[in-house]
C-alpha cells in the first residue's frame, strides 16, 4: 500500500488478484478491485486479466503453499512468459491456513504438522526457481526489513516483466510452535539477525550463507514484455486484414 | 454458402458473439477450437493464449472476462475434469464465459478420436457443491454456430458460465451452410453499472446485477467464498443460503431464454426417440423409415441439456413409450424417467463403442418396443 501510494499509482489502475491462504485473504481487506481466487491459481486468472487491461498494475498475492505447491505450475510458466505482474509472495514456510502442514519452503528437518519428524524433503528456494524460470525480477525482503521490502516492491514495479518478490513473514502459531521458534517477536528478530544482503553473500564462504537468509535484488534482467509483445502481432494482423474482421 | 468444421463454426459463432479472448490447452477431438481461435482472434483485435494446462486456462478466461472481455475456453473430457474447480468458482463469482466440452470417449484419455457423451453428468454435476449449470448442446455444425452465440448470450445476460456441449462427430464434420446473417444475429452484452450510484455486484433485490469490468474505477471484491452483495467473504447461514437461492432462480426465471426442444413427429406418435447432439441424425432417419414402414414413431430433441426441460418431457407421458439413444451407458434417460414418473416406458437404447448409431439399429430397437 506505502509503494502504490509512494509510486502515485492512480487507485483504478490497480487490481489485486489473490490465491487461497492466510495471505491470499490480504485481498479482500484492501480498498481496490481485488479479485480472490482459487488455490494455486491466482497467477493464471492475473495472466488473462493483464492480457485484456495491460494499463492496470496488478499485484498478485500468494503464500508459499500456494504459489509453489499448487501453484507451481502457473508459476513458472507465468516467469517464462515475462507478463507484467507483480507477485508477491508472503514465505511463512508453512501452509498457514490449514493449520501448518509442511509446505514446499518448509527448510528441510523443519517440522510441520504433517511432518512430525522433520521435512524429509528439500525446500524450493523460490530465488532460484525464480531465475531458472525466466522472471526478469527476483528479490527477498522479510517483515523485519520493512523498508527494503517496500523498495523491492516498488522496484518490481518499475520492471516491466514478470517480478517476484519474496516477503518472509511468520507464523507463531502454524510454524513457531512446532519449532520452538518463539514469540512472534522472537521470529521477527531471528530476520534481524540472520538476514545479510545479497551482494555481501556472495563474498562470504558457502556455509555462512548457508545459515542465513539473503535479501534484496538476487536477479534483474530486461526481456520484452509478454502482452506489448502480442500486441505488436494484433497490430500487424489487423493492418493485413485491411481493419476489417 | 460456407462449408465449414462444426469446431470452426464454434469459433465463427464466438466471434460473431463479440468474444474476444481464448485461453486453453490443446486436447482432441477440440484442438481445432484453439488453433482456429489463435488466427482468427488477432485481426479482431482479440487474444489467445495457450496456458500450461486446463485449469490455467479456464482461470486465465475467467480473469480476462472479470477484465470486460468476452472469453471462452474449449477441451474434451480429461481437461473438462481439471476444469471443473474454477467452474464452480465462476459459477458462484457470477463470471460471465463459455466453456465448450467437444466430448471424446472416456472414462480416462480413453479413446481420443472416438465420439461419445459421456459428459452429460459431468456438465451438470462435475463441479463441487449445489450449483446452477447451464448446458447447451447442437447437433450439426450449423447449430454449433447460433448456440455457441446463443451461450454467449445466456452467458452475459445471467453472469454464469455456460457450457456447450459438443462431441467428437460435431465438432469433426463438415456441412455446408447458409452465410450467417450477422445484422439477424442477437448479440448481448453485460450490462453496466450505472455512473454515480452505489454499485452492489451481488445485489439481492435482483436476479443479476450489473458487472462491472476490472479498469473502469469500480473498486469491490470478487471471491469464491460465500459472499454479501458487496462481493465480501459471509459466514452468516442465512446471507449464504439467500445468495444460493438466487443464484439458482435467476436461471428459473429466465427458462423461456434457454433453446428449446426440435421436434419432429411427434404429435401424434405412439413412441417418440428423445435425442441429442450427434445421436439426432441416424434418429431423424430411423423416424423416416419407421413412418415409410406404417409405425406411428416420432422424434424430440433436446437443444438444452441443463436445466433439463422437465414439464415439457413430462407431457410426453401421454405416448406409449419413450425411446433414449444415447452414446454412453444411459445418463439423460434418467432425467426422462423423473419427469414421466413412470407413467409410461422409457427404454435406453446404448453404444459405448466408439461407433455412431446407424438409424437401421435404432429401427430394431423401435420394432422391439411399440
Ligand atoms: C484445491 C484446494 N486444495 C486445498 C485447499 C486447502 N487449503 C487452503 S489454504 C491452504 C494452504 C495455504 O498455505 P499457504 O499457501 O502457504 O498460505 P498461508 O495460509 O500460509 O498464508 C490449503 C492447503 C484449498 N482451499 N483448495
Amino acid at each position: 500500500m506505502r509503494t502504490i501510494e509512494k509510486m502515485q499509482i492512480p487507485a483504478e489502475n490497480v487490481a489485486i488478484v489473490s490465491g487461497i491462504g492466510c495471505s491470499s485473504r490480504a485481498a479482500g481487506y484492501l480498498n481496490f478491485q481485488t479479485l480472490h481466487t482459487t488455490h494455486g491459481r491466482a497467477l493464471a486468472f492475473a495472466t488473462g486479466l493483464k492480457m485484456v487491461r495491460p494499463e492496470l498494475t496488478i499485484f498478485v498475492l500468494m503464500g508459499d503453499g500456494d504459489s509453489t505447491a499448487i501453484g507451481g505450475n502457473h508459476f513458472i510458466h507465468t516467469a517464462r512468459r515475462n507478463i507484467d505482474v507483480n507477485a508477491i509472495i508472503f514465505n511463512n514456510q508453512i501452509y498457514g491456513m490449514t493449520g501448518g502442514q509442511a509446505s514446499p519452503l518448509t527448510p528441510q528437518g523443519k517440522k510441520g504438522s504433517t511432518a512430525p519428524f522433520g521435512c524429509t524433503e528439500r525446500n524450493f528456494d523460490i530465488m532460484k526457481l525464480a531465475m531458472g524460470a525466466g522472471a526478469t525480477f527476483a528479490a527477498r525482503s522479510t517483515t523485519y526489513h520493512l523498508k527494503l521490502l517496500d523498495k523491492m516492491i516498488e522496484e518490481g514495479v518499475n520492471n516491466k516483466g514478470f517480478s517476484i518478490v519474496e516477503a518472509m513473514t511468520y507464523c507463531p502459531t502454524g510454524f513457531g510452535r512446532q519449532n520452538k521458534s518463539g514469540s512472534a517477536a522472537a521470529m521477527l528478530n531471528w530476520y534481524k539477525d540472520h538476514a545479510v544482503p545479497v551482494e555481501k553473500a556472495a563474498v562470504s564462504d558457502a556455509k555462512t550463507v548457508k545459515e542465513r537468509i539473503t535479501i534484496g535484488i538476487h536477479h534483474q534482467e530486461q526481456e520484452a514484455e509478454f502482452v506489448s509483445e502480442y500486441e505488436k502481432i494484433i497490430e500487424s494482423q489487423r493492418q493485413k486484414s485491411g481493419g476489417s474482421s | 454458402m460456407k462449408l465449414w468444421q462444426g469446431n470452426e463454426a464454434c469459433v465463427e459463432g464466438a466471434i460473431a458473439a463479440g468474444a474476444r479472448f481464448y485461453a486453453g490447452y490443446p486436447i482432441t477431438p477440440s484442438t481445432e477450437i484453439a488453433e482456429i481461435a489463435s488466427r482468427r482472434l488477432p485481426p479482431q483485435g482479440g487474444k489467445f493464449i495457450q496456458m500450461e494446462d486446463e485449469i490455467g486456462g479456464i482461470a486465465a478466461m475467467i480473469g480476462a472476462s472479470v477484465g470486460g472481455a468476452k472469453a471462452f475456453t474449449a477441451t474434451s473430457g480429461p481437461g473438462f475434469s481439471l476444469m471443473q474447480e474454477n467452474l464452480g468458482y465462476a459459477a458462484m463469482a457470477e463470471i460471465p464465459c463459455v466453456l465448450v466440452n467437444v466430448q471424446r470417449m472416456g472414462p480416462s484419455t480413453g479413446v481420443a478420436t472416438a465420439p461419445a457423451q459421456g459428459d452429460v453428468m459431468q456438465a451438470r454435476w462435475g463441479t463441487h457443491g449445489d450449483h446452477p449449470a447451464i448446458v447447451l448442446c447442437p447437433s450439426s455444425v450449423e447449430e454449433v454456430y447460433y448456440l455457441t452465440i446463443e451461450a454467449f448470450n445466456l452467458s452475459e445476460m445471467l453472469r454464469q458460465p455456460v457450457i456447450l456441449l459438443m462431441d467428437e462427430v460435431v465438432g469433426h464434420m463438415r456441412e455446408n451452410i447458409a452465410e450467417p446473417d450477422r445484422t439477424k444475429i442477437r448479440v448481448i452484452d453485460r450490462s453496466k453499472p450505472e455512473p454515480d450510484q452505489l454499485y452492489l455486484p451481488y445485489a439481492e433485490d435482483s436476479d443479476v446485477s450489473p458487472f462491472a469490468p476490472f479498469g473502469e474505477g469500480y473498486a469491490y471484491n470478487i471471491t469464491g467464498l460465500a459472499h454479501d452483495e458487496k462481493g465480501f467473504p459471509t459466514n452468516d447461514g442465512e446471507v449464504v443460503r439467500r445468495l444460493l437461492d438466487r443464484l439458482h432462480q435467476k436461471i428459473e426465471n429466465n427458462l423461456s431464454e434457454l433453446p428449446g426442444i426440435e421436434e419432429a413427429e411427434a404429435a401424434d406418435a405412439d413412441l417418440v426417440i428423445l435425442c441429442y447432439g450427434c445421436t439426432a441424425r441416424p434418429a431423424r432417419e430411423a423416424v423416416r423409415l419407421a413412418r415409410d414402414s406404417g409405425l406411428s414413431v416420432g422424434y424430440v430433441r433436446l437443444r438444452t441439456l441443463w436445466p433439463f426441460p422437465y414439464e415439457r418431457i413430462a407431457a410426453l407421458a401421454d405416448k406409449k413409450s419413450i425411446l433414449v439413444p444415447e452414446m454412453n451407458m444411459g445418463q439423460i434417460i434418467g432425467e426422462v424417467e423423473r419427469a414421466v414418473k413412470g407413467k409410461t416406458e422409457v427404454v435406453g437404447l446404448w453404444r459405448y463403442d466408439g461407433e455412431l448409431f446407424n438409424p437401421e439399429e435404432i429401427l430394431k430397437k423401435i420394432r422391439e418396443v411399440i
